[in-house]
């Protein structure tokens, strides 16, 4: 699936404190039943975001005026549970294009990177920083180098480097798909298929 | 230095290990269903790729479908256009399909093994994370996202970095009336939802060698609710005769083959896990969960954890789910009035669980103010059912025995709790909403469903056992 090119994002953040904000929060089952990628954002955080008449919940922080941005900041252990791509697809498609947590649950992990939506780790304390220097000032920028592979908080200039594989470094800063790498290696699987037999 | 289980399996299956990155896995067996593979096929046909190994790729709706009725036109559009999507794709690239009404139909993770699919030694995956239930038999098996069911139609592989190890090891025995279902849900409410992350796990112990297929299915398929990507047991002689005799198990000199590489597959003396727990069967006793993760379990004659019991930094979650639930901090949740009761899932839908939850309720009846739901997990566990005289039984007794499908553990057919009811739910999430906008799910055993379904109220199960 084609997405967008990373290299450098600056963005304002998004705070959702919760932690351990599994994927049917992140779009209810009742919301799979689609057969293309198309139009998830609208239901993504169905839940928290309206109630039972459709309409939006002032409470939730995507319904807040004052947040807006790039950059969903969340509590540990984001995207916990259900396997659903439709978990990045819909925050992607909402316009997200990082997520920053102090831990990740390794399928969503996985398909956020397969889908141009950079899941960064930092740790707990830099997290908290994150979400002070939102609460402090919402317009607080924030700077994400995939190449150099630092996240920064633009006014202070406090930064901290996170981990990627390099292989899926490149991926996402030229916009490629594993498919592609697969089928170059045909050859070889088939190779490996007859070993095995 | 010996090697895991897992590494020998996962190790056999690398094509190759890209540099500074993911390891190319081959896939042995493709299990698929209607709700993340439409979105895969939809792309590879852009690309005008075929499915590379469509005989080792196995198809069934489970998800949507309704669990009564299945003989008619599934009612709600989009579901029965998910299905019948499952179904065009299926026959456009030679996938084997068992659709509603096949005697073989059912939840994907319930009929893998009971085909004979599943078998020691294989790398296993499905669009589903509950994948992980085949480690059961010795797999490494693990659930992926729809980008990565299209890597495995299109070249029977998958980019994928290598987990951790961790070894889980239960000693003893379990006492009566405390199930698989309460080994997993001890530990993680011992090691949280977060505990198993970036691990496989391997379960050993006697507690784990003393459990049956469908116990073993039940405590592997939970793994994911630790974080981590998948659980696995090694094969040993209750494994070999569950797989002997099924439609698709080998055959003749195949399975004498097959069983002598079988034999082969354990940890070796001198493995090195990156991470190991023990714990004592004789600690576990009957669990339910009073909050809204897997990881928010107590035992059933327990208490609410009390604010002062609950780290620092968790009071916040832990507020706000009890604030979903309904419950006060260190108040006891037997006793509390039940509104609904599900058993089946790909968690507890096995004959074992229906006979467990028959033998509870034999000779009572069910409490007035309480809807069950009995869900088989597949056609072959409905079956068995009847035959044994078990929907008899239950019918007696005041229940229904529905069609088969993943049903109200996630809701997405029309078997929904409604907002702020309480349901004891042998499935596998409790997470908000997970059973319907606004339910409050509990899960448990069967047998811990069975005492509620009696009961109408949380009850230990162990109460209602004849003999204890």
């Amino acid at each position: 699936m084609a997405y967008e090119k990373f290299t450098t994002l600056i963005s304002t953040g998004v705070p959702l404190k919760s932690e351990n904000v599994d994927t049917d929060q992140i779009i209810p089952a009742r919301f799979l039943k689609a057969v293309e990628r198309k139009g998830f954002g609208d239901n993504l955080f169905r839940d928290w975001r309206y109630d039972r008449e459709g309409l939006p919940k002032a409470e939730f922080v995507l319904n807040d005026a004052r947040y807006s941005g790039k950059i969903l900041v969340a509590g540990k252990n984001f995207g916990s549970g259900s396997s659903r791509e439709h978990a990045a697809w819909a925050l992607y498609d909402y316009g997200f294009r990082v997520v920053v947590s102090s831990f990740f649950a390794d399928i969503f992990r996985n398909n956020a990177l397969n889908n141009g939506l950079l899941p960064v780790v930092v740790p707990p304390l830099f997290l908290g920083k994150i979400f002070a220097a939102i609460g402090h000032d919402a317009a607080t920028l924030f700077r994400v180098d995939l190449p150099q592979q630092l996240f920064t908080i633009v006014g202070s200039g406090e930064s901290v480097p996170f981990e990627i594989n390099m292989y899926k470094k490149e991926c996402l800063m030229k916009g490629l798909d594993d498919i592609d790498y697969l089928l170059s290696m045909k050859g070889e699987i088939r190779e490996f298929e007859k070993r095995g037999q | 230095m010996g090697k895991t289980l897992f590494d020998k399996i996962w190790d056999s299956h690398v094509v190759r290990s890209v540099e500074g990155g993911p390891d190319v896995l081959y896939i042995d067996r493709h299990l698929i269903h209607e709700v993340t593979s439409p979105v895969a096929f939809l792309n590879l046909e852009r690309r005008g790729l075929q499915v590379f190994r469509p005989g080792q790729t196995v198809a069934t709706p489970d998800h949507n479908v309704p669990t009564e009725g299945q003989d008619l036109p599934i009612g709600e559009e989009l579901s029965r256009h998910q299905v019948e999507m499952l179904s065009r794709n299926c026959e456009k690239h030679g996938i084997p399909l068992y659709g509603l009404n096949h005697p073989w139909h059912g939840i994907v993770h319930v009929i893998g093994p009971e085909l004979g699919i599943t078998q020691p030694g294989m790398t296993i995956v499905c669009g589903d994370s509950h994948t992980s239930t085949h480690g059961a038999f010795g797999a490494v098996a693990f659930g992926i996202g729809t980008s990565e069911v299209e890597m495995v139609l299109a070249s029977q592989c998958i980019l994928q970095p290598k987990p951790r190890r961790m070894r889980i090891t239960i000693d003893g025995r379990l006492g009566p009336g405390v199930t698989a279902k309460d080994i997993a849900l001890y530990i993680i409410s011992k090691i949280s939802t977060s505990g198993g992350t970036g691990h496989f796990i391997e379960y050993a112990g006697s507690a784990i060698r003393a459990l049956t297929m469908e116990g073993r299915m039940t405590l592997c398929n939970l793994s994911i609710e630790s974080g981590a990507r998948g659980g696995m047991i090694a094969p040993d002689e209750t494994t070999f005769a569950y797989i002997r005799g099924r439609e698709f198990a080998p055959q003749g000199d195949a399975w004498e083959k097959a069983l002598a590489y079988w034999k082969t597959l354990k940890s070796d003396e001198d493995a090195v896990f990156d991470s190991e727990y023990r714990f004592l069967a004789e600690d576990i006793e009957p669990m339910i969960t009073y909050g809204t993760n897997p990881g928010m379990g107590i035992t059933v004659s327990g208490h609410v954890p009390l604010l002062e019991e609950v780290a620092v930094a968790e009071r916040d979650n832990f507020l706000k789910s009890l604030e979903y639930m309904g419950f006060r901090p260190g108040e006891p949740v037997a006793g509390k009035k039940v509104d609904y009761v599900f058993v089946g899932s790909c968690t507890n839908g096995r004959i074992e669980d229906l006979r467990a939850f028959a033998a509870l309720v034999k000779g009572k009846v069910k409490a007035s103010g309480v809807t069950v739901w009995i869900v088989p997990g597949s056609k072959q566990v409905e079956k068995a059912a009847r035959e044994e005289g078990l929907a008899q039984m239950l019918e007696t007794a005041g229940f229904v025995l529905r069609q088969p499908g993943c049903s109200a553990c996630l809701a997405m057919n029309d078997d929904k709790i409604p907002e702020g009811k309480y349901a004891v739910s042998t499935s596998n999430r409790n997470f908000e909403g997970r059973q319907g906008p606004g339910a409050r799910t509990l899960l448990a055993s069967p047998l811990t469903a069975a005492a509620a379904a009696i009961m109408g109220v949380i009850t230990d199960p162990r109460i209602l056992m004849e003999g204890s």
